[in-house]
C-alpha cells in the first residue's frame, strides 16, 4: 500500500513555480495585447461610462432613439464620481477596449488623461459645421482643448449660486450683494447655540477648493499667477481668512468634514441662512420630501469682493472617446447626438444647464428654472472664469495643498503662516508637475 | 541481510519493450504526478493572485511610475523608499496613526471580548439570543457601518448629540473634529469587531478542562484568582491567535476610514493611516512608484508585527 507520503522535491517544485510564473507572465502579456487593435463585433454594445447624475438619467431615457439610428445597442454604466475616476484608472491602465464613451471632469482629469494618451482627438470631428463647435460657451470650450487638441465636449456646466432664506433677509434689505454684507448678515442671523447657522458651505480640505475658488477670484487672486504659485499672495490670504472666518464664526460644528453631501442638507433643513454651492443642485431645495425651505429659498449671484463678483463657470461634466475603443466612430456619433443643439436645449428645458450659447439665449430653455436662479445663472455664465481648481496634472495633490490654509482658517488658526508654507509646497509641486507634463 | 524497499513498486518488465519508447509509469510516478495535478490549480491561483501582484508592486516601487502604469518609466532604485521614509508630513504621522488605531482598538476589543466571553461561558436563559445579537455588527459591511455612524454622529443632525443634550451633556463634533476623529473611529471599530473576539475566545473557553478550575476553587481561590492564574494561562494559545488575526485585520482597516473621513483621512489628515495614504497616492495622486514603495513598507511592517506577536505567543506557550 502506498500513501501520499512523498514530499514535493525541490527540483520539481522549481519547475512548477517556473510554470506558474510563465503562465502569470503570459496571461499578463496576453492581457496587455488584447487591448490594442482588432475590430468590434457587430453585436457589441456601445459602452458609455457616466456619472450618476440627472444628465445621465435623462440621456438614458432617450437612448432608444440613438440605438435605432446607429443600429447598435448602448450600455450605460452610472457610477459615483470617485468610482468613475477609479474605474478609468484601472481600465485604461490596462488599455481596456470595453469603454467607448467616457464622461469626464475636464478640469479634474483631462490634462492627465491627455498626458496618458487615453482620450481620442476630436479636433477634426468637432469641426463639422452642423455640430457648430463655436456655439459652445467660450470658458467651457477652452477647457476642452489640451495642447491644441479638442479632447472632450462639455455637456453639463456649473456656476456657484448664493442660496439664501428670503424670509430672513427681507428685513435686512434683501440678499447680500457683497462679501462684506454676506459676513455681516451671517453674523447677525447666526444663533449657533440654538442650532441655527449664518452660513454653511464646504469645509473639507480638498472638496472645498472648487467652491472657494470664486471667493479667491473675487478677492483678486488665482491659484497660479504667471505659472507660479498664487496662494501666498495678499489676495489669496485675504480670501483664505475671509472664508475661514465665515465658517468658523457663523458655520455649523464639524464643518471641516463637510462636502456637498453634508453641507447641503443643513440648508435644506432650514438650519442656515446662506449657502454657496453649485447652481445645479437647486432642485434639492425645491423638493418638499427633503427640503423644508422650498417656499423660502432665494437665489442670488455670487456676492462681489474687492475685485468684483467673479464666480467660476466650468464644464462640470464632458464627454470624451476612449483612445483604445474599437467603436470610436459610433462613440463620436453618441457624443455628437448627446451634445447636439437640440438635445442641449431639450435637457436645459428640463433643468439641466448645458454649455451651448444657443440654449442659453433661448428663453424657453430657461423657463424650467426659477426666474431668480435663471438670472443668476445667466449673469454668472457671462462673468464666469473657466476653472475652479488648479490646472495641473495632479489635481488631487494640488487641491490638498491649496486646501490646507483653508482648513487652518476654519479651525481658527493663523492663516498667513500656513499659507506661506503651503505656497512653498505648491511652488515645488508646480515645478514637478511641469516636469511630468514635459516627460 | 534483507533490503526492504518501501514506497517503490517493482517495475513491470513487460512494459520496457513497449513501442513508442515511453518509460512505463509506476504507481509511484503516477501518484506523484497526480499530486502535482491536484496542487497545480492552487499554486496557479497563488502565483497569479499573490506572487505576481507582489512582484509587480515591488518592481513598480523601484520606478518613477506616474500617471499610468504602462507609461514610460525609469528605474530609480530605492529613491521612493528614501522619499517615503524621509516624509515627516504624511508618511510618519500615518505610521503613528496606524499603530495608535490598531493598538487602541485591538486592546479594547480583547479586553471587552474576553469579558463578554467569560459572561457568556455559562449557559443561561436566552443565551442563544444574546449570541445572535452579538453577531449582527459582524454581518454589516464596513462601508455601511461607516455611513450609519456618520449619520448617528453628525454634529448638527445626528441622534448622538440629541441624546447627549437630553442628559445635560455638551454636544460633540465626533467625526467632524480633528482631535476626536481617530478615537471615534477606534470606538466604531471596537463596536464592530468585539463580537468576533468574543466568539473566538468563547470557542477557546469551551475547550478548556474544568478540573483545574474546580481544584483552584477547592483550594479557596476567588473568581479573579481563578481567572488570572488558571483560565488565562490555559487560554493563552487561543488569545494569541485571536490577537494576531485581529491585529492584522485592524492594521489593514480602510473602508471604515475612507467611508467616514474621505480622501486623505480628513481635512487635517487626522485619520490617515498607511492604507489610506497608499490609496490616496495611487488613486488621487497617481504616483504609482511612491505608492508601491509605501505598500511594500506596509507589507514588511505587517509581517514584522505578525512575527513579533507569534514569537511572543510561542515563548509564552513554551
Amino acid at each position: 500500500m502506498s500513501t501520499s507520503s512523498h514530499p514535493v522535491g525541490r527540483r520539481s517544485f522549481g519547475r512548477l513555480a517556473l510554470g506558474v510564473a510563465a503562465a502569470a507572465a503570459g496571461g499578463t502579456t496576453l492581457g496587455a495585447c488584447s487591448g490594442r487593435g482588432g475590430s468590434a463585433s457587430p453585436n457589441a454594445p456601445l459602452r458609455v461610462m457616466a456619472i450618476n447624475h440627472v444628465w445621465s438619467q435623462a440621456i438614458a431615457g432617450r437612448v432608444g432613439e440613438f440605438e435605432e439610428r446607429v443600429g447598435r445597442r448602448v450600455s450605460i454604466t452610472m457610477l459615483t464620481s470617485d468610482q468613475l475616476a477609479n474605474s478609468y484608472n484601472v481600465k485604461l491602465n490596462a488599455s481596456a477596449t470595453d469603454v467607448d464613451v467616457m464622461m469626464v471632469r475636464a478640469l479634474q482629469e483631462q490634462l492627465l488623461f491627455a498626458h496618458n494618451g487615453w482620450l481620442a482627438d476630436l479636433t477634426d470631428r468637432v469641426g463639422d459645421r452642423a455640430f457648430d463647435w463655436d456655439d459652445f460657451q467660450e470658458a467651457p470650450r477652452e477647457r476642452s482643448i489640451t495642447a491644441g487638441r479638442v479632447l472632450s465636449v462639455p455637456v453639463v456646466t456649473e456656476r456657484p449660486a448664493l442660496y439664501y432664506r428670503r424670509d430672513l433677509v427681507a428685513d435686512l434689505g434683501g440678499p447680500p450683494a457683497t462679501l462684506d454684507e454676506l459676513m455681516a448678515m451671517s453674523l447677525e442671523l447666526a444663533d449657533r447655540r440654538g442650532g441655527f447657522f449664518g452660513y454653511v458651505g464646504r469645509g473639507q480640505r480638498s472638496g472645498a477648493v472648487s467652491q472657494w475658488s470664486s471667493f479667491l477670484y473675487s478677492f483678486g487672486g488665482d491659484f497660479t499667477v504667471d505659472g507660479r504659485s498664487g496662494i501666498g499672495t495678499r489676495e489669496a490670504i485675504a480670501a483664505y481668512e475671509y472664508y475661514g472666518a465665515l465658517l468658523e464664526r457663523t458655520g455649523p460644528p464639524g464643518v471641516t468634514n463637510m462636502s456637498l453631501e453634508q453641507a447641503m442638507p443643513i440648508f435644506a433643513q432650514g438650519k442656515a441662512a446662506f449657502y454657496i454651492d453649485a447652481d445645479a443642485i437647486y432642485t434639492n431645495f425645491l423638493d418638499p420630501t427633503i427640503s423644508t425651505v422650498q417656499d423660502t429659498v432665494g437665489f442670488a449671484p455670487f456676492p462681489a469682493g474687492p475685485a468684483g463678483s467673479r464666480p467660476h463657470n466650468i464644464p462640470s461634466w464632458s464627454l470624451g472617446v476612449n483612445e483604445f475603443s474599437l467603436l470610436r466612430d459610433d462613440a463620436w456619433e453618441f457624443v455628437r447626438w448627446a451634445s447636439s443643439p437640440e438635445m442641449v436645449a431639450a435637457l436645459q428645458a428640463e433643468g439641466i444647464p448645458g454649455a451651448r450659447e444657443s440654449a442659453w439665449s433661448d428663453a424657453a430653455t430657461l423657463a424650467s428654472f426659477p426666474p431668480e436662479l435663471a438670472e443668476t445663472m445667466r449673469v454668472s455664465a457671462e462673468r464666469g472664469i473657466g476653472h475652479d481648481r488648479p490646472e495641473v496634472l495632479q489635481v488631487g495633490r494640488a487641491r490638498d495643498i491649496v486646501g490646507r490654509p483653508l482648513v487652518a482658517g476654519i479651525l481658527g488658526q493663523r492663516v498667513p503662516g500656513v499659507a506661506r508654507d503651503a505656497d512653498a509646497e505648491f511652488a515645488d509641486f508646480l515645478v514637478r508637475d511641469n516636469r511630468h507634463r514635459e516627460s | 541481510m534483507t533490503t526492504v524497499q518501501t514506497g517503490t513498486a517493482p517495475r513491470p518488465a513487460a512494459g520496457r519493450g513497449r513501442p513508442g519508447g515511453r518509460a512505463p509509469r509506476t504507481f509511484e510516478q503516477a501518484n506523484r504526478r497526480l499530486k502535482w495535478a491536484m496542487l497545480a490549480p492552487a499554486l496557479l491561483f497563488v502565483g497569479l493572485m499573490i506572487v505576481f501582484p507582489l512582484a509587480y508592486t515591488l518592481n513598480l516601487s523601484l520606478t518613477d511610475a506616474f500617471g499610468a502604469v504602462n507609461a514610460d518609466k525609469d528605474h530609480t532604485g530605492l529613491r521612493n523608499f528614501a522619499d517615503a521614509l524621509g516624509d515627516t508630513r504624511r508618511f510618519w504621522p500615518a505610521v503613528q496613526r496606524t499603530v495608535v488605531f490598531t493598538v487602541g482598538a485591538v486592546v479594547l476589543e480583547t479586553v471587552l471580548g474576553l469579558a463578554l466571553a467569560m459572561l457568556l461561558r455559562k449557559a443561561f436563559r436566552g443565551i442563544r439570543w444574546v449570541r445572535t445579537l452579538l453577531i449582527i455588527p459582524l454581518l454589516a459591511t464596513p462601508v455601511a457601518i461607516g455611513i450609519l455612524w456618520l449619520l448617528i454622529l453628525d454634529p448638527t443632525n445626528g441622534i448622538a448629540n440629541h441624546l447627549l443634550e437630553s442628559v445635560g451633556l455638551p454636544p460633540q463634533e465626533f467625526l467632524g473634529s480633528v482631535s476626536q476623529s481617530l478615537p471615534t473611529l477606534m470606538l466604531i471599530d471596537v463596536w464592530q469587531w468585539t463580537p468576533m473576539m468574543t466568539l473566538l475566545l468563547l470557542a477557546g473557553l469551551s475547550t478548556l478542562p474544568e478540573e483545574p478550575e474546580e481544584a483552584a476553587l477547592v483550594d479557596g481561590a476567588n473568581a479573579w484568582q481563578r481567572f488570572r492564574h488558571v483560565v488565562l494561562p490555559m487560554l493563552s494559545t487561543t488569545l494569541a491567535t485571536a490577537l494576531v488575526l485581529r491585529s492584522v485585520d485592524a492594521l489593514k482597516t480602510f473602508d471604515l476610514l475612507y467611508a467616514t473621513k474621505g480622501p486623505g483621512g480628513g481635512s487635517d489628515f487626522e485619520a490617515e493611516t498607511l492604507n489610506v495614504y497608499a490609496y490616496g497616492l495611487t488613486f488621487d495622486y497617481l504616483e504609482y512608484g511612491l505608492a508601491s514603495a509605501v505598500l511594500v513598507l506596509f507589507t514588511l511592517f505587517i509581517i514584522g508585527v505578525v512575527l513579533v506577536l507569534r514569537r511572543r505567543a510561542g515563548r509564552k506557550e513554551a
